[in-house]
């Protein structure tokens, strides 16, 4: 099973291990290569360096065959198109891509587009911690 | 027309100076703090300053009126895509236009339906090609809904159809001779036409058909 991790930052990378600890042929694309350091060393899958909008990289990063796509790059507009891509060209089963825009996570996730928004998970959190705090 | 520009660089801010000249109303968006500071000093309350993908952003620039024109003019592609798909999908803004910085992008804008788009290698190709035509066959008109383009072809000596009437010639399915220029004097193309070597040709085909049409008008396919 094959997963391609598209922007290899905190999220990025740990998402990577973590998969790769499972067993998955993950390759990690980042547009900086001192990246792969964030993989640590028992690091087994594949690390390609480029933009991931570039769909050379992403052929040699083997999409064609992925079964998993996360796109986790510090830019919401790219992951947005990266995501559309991997979906709509590629045909790639499984697409998860992080914005930080809760107003355009909603509006992508409606039109079919698997977004996570850890901003909307922070306020949902936050606001629940404060309100376990109210008087019953 | 309300127009709304995203993106006040080079680009955005001159489109923003002519279509004001032509007496449309026009609002531009700019996040860069030096740029707006400029833009707002000359066009005062029809700059806006933010992310143009923001949401808030466009509705503070008035989309949810909405304009009757977007142009996605920023020297970002991957902005671009997600200002027009915002603007059309969820404002209902009738036309967008896009302009594409690295043409390698074109696939995606093609891919999510966005167009018409303009860049500007494309375009000084296109010159380029007119100048050189280095295959024989120039590009001047691509009619991508229609899923049809308009090509000119000089027909070569020794071509197949040299010397014949149009009707004889075995075009490929998919593509029609237009008219046919000679000395200077442009013709409509009937049955009859006679094609003569040096005849610059216009032809209507749909995409994929231009090296079958070059067989026909080149010599030796225009190698």
């Amino acid at each position: 099973m094959r997963a391609i991790v598209i922007g290899c930052g905190r999220v990025g990378s740990a998402v990577a291990r973590e998969l790769d600890a499972a067993g998955w042929d993950v390759i990690a694309v980042d547009e900086d290569e001192d990246a792969l350091g964030r993989l640590g060393e028992g690091w087994t899958g594949g690390f390609v360096v480029g933009h991931g909008i570039d769909q050379h990289l992403l052929k040699e990063a083997g999409i064609e065959e992925a079964e998993a796509v996360v796109v986790s790059t510090n830019g919401d507009n790219t992951n947005l198109v990266i995501a559309q891509v991997a979906q709509k060209l590629f045909n790639v089963p499984t697409v998860v891509a992080r914005v930080l825009d809760p107003a355009r996570a909603d509006f992508y996730a409606e039109r079919g587009v698997r977004t996570i928004c850890p901003t909307s998970d922070a306020i949902k959190t936050l606001v629940a911690a404060v309100r376990a705090g109210e008087p019953v | 027309m309300y127009v709304l520009i995203a993106g006040g660089g080079k680009v955005g801010a001159n489109l923003m100076r002519t279509l004001l000249r032509s007496k449309h109303e026009v609002t531009v968006i700019e996040q860069n703090h030096d740029r707006f500071d400029k833009l707002e000093a000359e066009f005062e309350h029809q700059a806006i300053r933010g992310d143009a993908t923001e949401l808030f952003v466009l509705e503070r620039a008035g989309i949810k009126r909405p304009p009757d024109l977007l142009v996605a003019a920023t020297g970002d592609d991957e902005d671009n895509i997600i200002i027009c798909q915002l603007a059309r999908e969820r404002y209902g803004v009738p036309k967008v236009i896009a302009r594409i910085n690295d043409p390698r992008n074109q696939t995606y804008f093609d891919l999510l339906g966005i167009s018409p788009t303009i860049s500007a290698t494309g375009a000084i190709m296109a010159l380029i090609e007119h100048e050189v035509p280095e295959h024989g066959l120039i590009h001047l008109l691509e009619l991508r809904q229609e899923n049809l383009e308009i090509v000119e072809v000089t027909v070569g000596k020794g071509a197949a159809c040299e010397g014949r009437r149009i009707d004889d010639v075995n075009l490929p399915e998919g593509a029609r001779v237009i008219s046919v220029v000679r000395n200077g004097h442009a013709e409509i193309a009937g049955h009859e036409t006679l094609l003569e070597a040096g005849d610059q040709v216009l032809a209507i085909l749909e995409p994929g058909k231009e090296d079958a049409l070059r067989r026909v008008l080149l010599r030796d396919g225009g190698a």
